[in-house]
């Protein structure tokens, strides 16, 4: 075989310079996704080995986020020509808001994983391991969270800085504290806020339209024009205006301006569920992320107490805000918190990275209901932004050590009080 | 501080006032009706839960006034899981407590050994390794020189540090070579047996009058002694410490081991005999572990027997670990020691008491898919590998494994079996490369993860190769030990301690509970691929030069 052969040939080259030593990390991490190594159990340990390992347990939670990808995708376009009032049907003009999506979606896929990947690579060259899978998920994880227009450098500036100091700073995959994906968006919210928050972010293009600009298109929308006209399909338009009574706002900022009410004028229930309305790319349909949500709890990926324990938290926290009732926001009926904004999707593929969340089964229990709770009540009682999830997360990510460590205490004093 | 008990009376209350309070805000806002509804619906439920959760409360602090035993018996108004859906307790059980274990795994592999004794293969040479009792001084005094005729029963050697423990040769013939390994260290010592074996001529002491240190004394010079294990550390035992209890696991779990019901059967008197020794060397009990998991009874040899407790198990693997067991009949405290034999040694030291001759003989499995007809044999302790393999195996390249694959150590043709060794497993090395093998694995191969479809085929027997599938990673996952290890042990977070030199968690969190054998499944089924048993070592030999 002549490619295992190429590639055996670099692993046992001894590079001298730091770039030689980067490539063969780096060709390192290709051999292995292609082919699983041949090393076999030593002397001394078990003799045959589970058929897991990380790269296939990290590919479970990517194929769990195909859908909510490709949704996304398509939903970037959708949104945009939602706005100047072209396109209605969600299938109308399927072509142009596919492509449009794409061309949003590719350049923070690529520079997202260019930027993350490199740095990876880099830290495992210079500390002689091999590259560990963890970015394969948060690679995705970052490009869903993130609203389609944002600035590319400041993407990658934000995905250096979790991967830098969330992530290798604290020794690698495995040892962070926070889930890197969540820094990276933290990064962006609190640096550049104008960004990630407000209504004019979360449809692609929206910002120009919105001030009388009209859209611009780039050259990759060209190429794709000359290729549509060519097969005579509609094209790419210049100009546009927003349509009458489309502002922008996610369904978020709606329930924080007017409760419910004010929610269900704009958005039907239904839309907010299938997931046709603005938001970050991955997070808006609903039950394309229960899909993934059941996929990874079944195949015992994602902790089911974690996912039960927040989505109990939350109810318990939005029946006692539907108490309270005192802002429209806090009257939203508790069970429809689920239908706007980021719960779902925090709750599936956030809460439950199994780095940055507890350990033990005891601590899975608090922590998710913890979630729950911190996330209704930062959604509905911050004033400044209407959504709690990413900051709640956070907040548990930072006392989940804690929690487990009251866990083995009581352990311990179990065990000390038998003797 | 607020115990349990309070605050489950204090907890209706609460609700109580909670749900009053919510009702009332919810009527003066006049939400919508279905919220009111599903407000009422979790009050009522919540007052109804804390109901129940209080007369079960009160129904178990009856139960231990009465002083009935709480741990095995069942008396909570709401049902065990395991007794609505785990499996009905067997008919041989009878009316005696049962440990249901839910925890577990049980790895199917293809070449289980057919209950048959090959009788056509003989091993020719045996030897005795030093460096298979913990504890031992790594080059003993030796008391036989290469030529001398040794009777079986005979000490070869005897420890330097304490004279009175002396190693016995299973086998009667002549000493061949004493084998060297690192630093002059004592390897082996090998003998080539006679064709009938010779045993040597024992001073029994008398039972009904010898004290505690009699017989012990006898057990050292007889080498009986080298066959007892004693716990937490899984060392030779200090012959001036009386171990708290005594336990014996009946039977194995691990993948492919050999039935024990062949082993013992016709051994009735034998084993208790050596019960009736062993009740006279503690200051508690001698446990013993019976299967409750298998479709017929264990042999009346081992459910007949007196003066020992009977204690029934049934789960999966590893439910037939003594460490498993212990855990849950009485753990170890941080300063008890406690000893540990398997049936075989059991058998050895009854045979000694009951017909003054030191029988090593061993009935060993051979297993494995590249075994030709998996079988047993019956050989003596220490066997030659080659020998009992002669012609047996299907291909010269395979691993070659004493024991089971999980926990057994690898070895050539041309070494010998260890103390304990009854199992010898083969299967194929897995040296070569797959290609996208971590994401469509081309041969089936077993796992407990839930991302291959092996729960759908619970019968299916494996074929696997000693391939790692995948590389070393950091801990990744959590939770995956825990699902495995049924001890209340949180075992990631002990290897955790353990790596980080932290003494007073390691012995917090059980470690000394622990053995190798008990965290083999948790390291087969690791995500990172840790070497758990290592890692396990490291800790136990920290905390025994700790003292």
């Amino acid at each position: 075989m002549g490619l295992i052969d190429f590639f055996e040939k670099i692993e046992h080259s001894e590079p001298k310079s730091t770039l030689g030593k980067v490539g063969r990390t780096a060709a390192d991490a290709v051999f292995t996704f292609l082919y699983s190594p041949k090393s076999t159990t030593r002397a001394g340990g078990v003799h045959i080995r589970d058929g897991i390992d990380l790269k296939r347990t990290m590919f479970q939670v990517m194929i769990a986020l195909q859908l909510c990808l490709i949704f996304g995708t398509y939903n970037i376009g959708h949104q945009h020509f939602t706005a100047m009032g072209q396109y209605a049907g969600f299938v109308e003009g399927f072509h142009l808001k596919l492509v449009h999506g794409l061309i949003k979606i590719l350049p923070i896929f690529l520079v997202v994983h260019g930027v993350g990947l490199g740095i990876e690579i880099l830290f495992a060259a210079k500390k002689g391991h091999a590259v560990e899978e963890g970015f394969l998920v948060s690679g995705p994880l970052i490009t869903l969270i993130m609203p389609p227009d944002i600035p590319l450098w400041m993407l990658a500036v934000a995905v250096a800085f979790a991967v830098i100091i969330g992530k290798e700073a604290f020794g690698g995959t495995g040892m962070n504290i926070w889930n890197v994906a969540l820094l990276a968006r933290v990064f962006v919210f609190f640096a550049y806020p104008t960004t990630i928050s407000g209504d004019n972010v979360w449809v692609s293009g929206f910002d120009k339209i919105a001030t009388g600009v009209g859209t611009e298109y780039g050259w990759g929308h060209s190429l794709f024009n000359y290729l549509f006209g060519w097969m005579d399909l509609d094209q790419f338009a210049v100009g546009g205006a927003v349509v009458d009574g489309f502002t922008g706002a996610t369904p978020l900022a709606l329930a924080s301006q007017g409760g419910w009410d004010a929610v269900t004028s704009v958005y039907s229930t239904s839309q907010m569920w299938w997931g046709a309305i603005p938001g970050s790319i991955g997070e808006t349909c609903k039950p394309l992320i229960i899909i993934g949500m059941l996929f990874l709890m079944f195949r015992g990926i994602a902790s089911w107490r974690i996912i039960v324990g927040a989505l109990l938290g939350s109810a318990i926290m939005g029946l006692l805000m539907n108490a309270w009732g005192a802002t429209p926001f806090m009257t939203i009926p508790w069970y429809y918190h689920a239908w706007i904004g980021s719960m779902l999707f925090a709750i599936a593929f956030m809460a439950t990275d199994p780095v940055t969340a507890t350990a033990t089964n005891t601590g899975k229990w608090i922590y998710g209901i913890l979630i729950g709770f911190f996330g209704i009540i930062i959604r509905v009682l911050n004033p400044a932004y209407p959504e709690g999830w990413m900051l709640a997360i956070l907040f548990l990510n930072t006392f989940s050590a804690l929690i487990d460590h009251y866990v083995f205490e009581s352990n311990m004093k179990k065990r000390l009080k038998r003797a | 501080m607020i115990s349990k008990r309070k605050l489950l009376r204090i907890f209706p209350v609460v609700t109580l006032v909670l749900a009053a309070e919510i009702l009332l805000a919810q009527s003066s806002i006049s939400g919508s009706n279905i919220t009111t509804y599903s407000l009422i619906a979790v009050g009522l439920l919540i007052v109804g839960f804390a109901v129940l959760a209080l007369s079960d409360n009160l129904l178990q602090i009856e139960a231990q006034k009465m002083g009935s035993d709480t741990s095995q018996n069942n008396f909570s108004i709401f049902p065990k899981l395991s007794e609505v859906f785990g499996s009905a307790k067997p008919d041989f059980v009878g009316q005696a407590g049962m440990h249901r274990l839910s925890k577990g795994h049980d790895i199917k592999l293809v070449g289980k050994a057919e209950p048959i004794i090959d009788e056509s293969i003989k091993a020719k040479t045996f030897a005795v390794k030093p460096t298979n009792f913990r504890g031992l001084s790594p080059i003993p005094r030796m008391l036989v020189a290469v030529g001398d005729e040794v009777k079986a029963g005979d000490a070869l050697f005897e420890d330097k540090k304490d004279n009175r423990v002396k190693y016995a040769s299973p086998v009667s013939g002549e000493v061949i070579e004493v084998k060297r390994g690192a630093k002059r260290a004592i390897a082996e010592v090998i003998i080539l047996a006679d064709r009938e074996i010779q045993y040597a001529e024992q001073q029994l002491p008398d039972l009904s009058t010898a004290t505690r240190e009699d017989i012990v004394n006898f057990m050292l010079s007889s080498g009986t002694w080298s066959l007892l294990n004693q716990r937490p550390y899984d060392v030779l035992p200090d012959p001036e410490i009386i171990p708290e209890n005594i336990f014996i696991s009946t039977f194995d779990t691990a993948p492919l081991a050999p039935d024990t019901s062949l082993i013992v059967d016709g051994k009735g008197a034998s084993i208790q005999k050596a019960i009736d020794v062993l009740s006279k060397l503690t200051s508690g009990k001698v446990h013993l572990g019976l299967n409750a998991s298998a479709a017929t009874a264990p042999s009346d040899a081992l459910t007949g027997l007196t003066g020992a407790e009977l204690h029934w198990f049934n789960g999966k693997h590893p439910a037939g670990n003594v460490g498993v067991q212990i855990h849950h009949i009485d753990p170890i405290g941080s300063t008890e020691k406690v000893w540990t034999l398997n049936v075989q040694d059991l058998v050895t030291i009854g045979d000694l008491f009951l017909e003054g001759r030191f029988n090593m003989e061993r009935i060993v499995a051979l297993t494995g898919s590249e075994i030709e007809n998996p079988c047993y044999v019956k050989t003596f302790q220490g066997a030659n590998v080659g020998d009992l393999l002669k012609g047996k195996l299907k291909e010269s390249k395979s691993r070659i494994i004493a024991g089971n694959v999980l926990t057994g150590s690898k070895l050539t043709e041309s070494d010998f079996l260890n103390i304990h060794d009854n199992h010898i497993t083969a299967i194929p090395e897995g040296d070569d490369y797959e290609l996208f093998g971590w994401l469509l694995p081309i041969t089936p191969r077993p796992s407990v993860s839930g991302t291959y479809p092996n729960f759908l085929f619970r019968n299916h027997e494996f074929e696997p190769t000693t391939n790692t599938h995948g590389e070393k990673r950091a801990f990744v996952m959590t939770g995956q030990y825990e699902k495995l290890l049924p001890m209340d042990i949180h075992l990631q977070q002990l290897m955790k301690a353990i790596l980080a030199n932290d003494y007073e968690r390691m012995e917090g969190l059980g470690l000394n509970e622990l053995s190798e054998e008990d965290v083999a499944l948790c390291e087969f089924a690791c995500t990172s691929k840790m070497p758990l048993q290592k890692i396990l070592r490291q800790g136990l030999e920290m905390m025994r030069e700790q003292g």
